[in-house]
């Protein structure tokens, strides 16, 4: 387990780093998730101690957004008279992008590859 | 010696990470705890169970929200290895995403633009001022990269976060419904069109429906991320020069 966190603790900083070089509007962390999977597919196999961190990790994906979740106890009072239109609003405008998004893809997907 | 009073070890606790952190946790736990017994029912979403319960634990013993995230940095800042932690599905997926390019570029494109013209015009349409319209427009992408880019377009980027996680309860929470009234069966479409849709929230939990669904989402997450990124700043300024 500590090889594969160090692992990815070291994509993220290498990610970190060439966002701060190049000036790159993308965070850190997603420049280093797609070099690691540039290194995977360079190396041919997928580790097995990285598999079982990065899937233990994922699993309790959700969990990570709750502290910035709780951040809204300080918009409370910005948005309260607001807050019907934005929950309206984030709603549906989240519902269609689902429905666009999967049935563009659905429509375009190779025939017997689903 | 005196037993300590329980008001000198409150002044103690609340001083220290330890609790906002063990709350935290604490909080989630219980949180999925309903969520299984639900018998994982989307609705019962224990992100925005959580939050609640820490919203109402911190209003009633009078904490500000600065003093609890001293503990849940901790849980906060494993977000970025996280993310860096997507390759490995998407790795495991890697040779149908090489014959599905096409696809899930077109999908991209459609599934970002929507995201965000519809989230401005019904934010227009309902009357929402212009500071929580700069924060709507990002709400499809990832906390971090959404953060950034309404600081660009002039939004507020910790409302844009709180936005954000809202967009991904939605989807978390409605895209199983939304995906089988249009009859789509396939996880790897419909993994993909939640990613897209409302990030690492969606993302969690298509993986707690099945690895691919789960790869597709983190990859569908990713795309959006980097090219909102890219496209919402310009658009803002084209927008602005009219």
């Amino acid at each position: 387990m500590l090889p594969a966190l160090t692992a990815l603790l070291v994509f993220q900083l290498t990610g970190e780093v060439l966002v701060l070089l190049t000036a790159l509007p993308v965070p850190g962390p997603v420049i280093g998730m797609l070099l690691l999977v540039l290194s995977l597919s360079a190396r041919g196999e997928l580790p097995v101690a990285l598999r079982d961190t990065a899937n233990g990790m994922l699993q309790h994906l959700s969990l990570l957004f709750v502290p910035a979740g709780v951040g809204v106890m300080v918009h409370y009072a910005r948005i309260a008279n607001e807050l019907p239109a934005i929950v309206v609003c984030v709603v549906a405008s989240t519902v269609l992008t689902i429905a666009a998004t999967a049935s563009v893809m659905k429509a375009l997907m190779p025939r017997g590859d689903a | 010696m005196m037993p300590p009073r329980i008001a000198d070890i409150w002044v103690y606790l609340s001083a220290s990470p330890l609790l906002g952190l063990t709350i935290t946790l604490v909080a989630y736990q219980g949180a999925y705890w309903l969520y299984r017994r639900s018998g994982f029912n989307p609705l019962v979403n224990p992100v925005a169970i959580a939050v609640a319960a820490l919203v109402l634990a911190l209003r009633v013993t009078d904490t500000p929200y600065a003093q609890y995230f001293e503990g849940a940095q901790f849980v906060h800042f494993l977000l970025g290895p996280a993310t860096v932690a997507l390759a490995v599905p998407l790795y495991a997926q890697w040779h149908r995403l090489r014959a599905a390019w096409r696809p899930l570029l077109a999908a991209l494109f459609t599934g970002s633009l929507v995201a965000i013209g519809s989230a401005l015009a019904l934010g227009r349409l309902l009357g929402v001022s212009d500071t929580t319209l700069y924060a709507l427009a990002p709400k499809s992408v990832t906390a971090p990269i959404a953060m950034g880019i309404a600081e660009k377009i002039g939004g507020i980027p910790s409302l844009t976060a709180v936005l954000v996680i809202l967009t991904g309860i939605s989807g978390a929470a409605l895209a199983k419904w939304v995906l089988d009234a249009l009859r789509i069966g396939d996880h790897a479409v419909r993994g993909f069109a939640v990613g897209v849709a409302s990030h690492g929230i969606g993302t969690a939990r298509a993986f707690q429906v099945s690895e691919q669904a789960g790869a597709f989402a983190g990859l569908g997450m990713g795309l959006n991320g980097v090219l909102t990124a890219a496209m919402l700043p310009l658009l803002f300024a084209l927008a602005r020069s009219w």
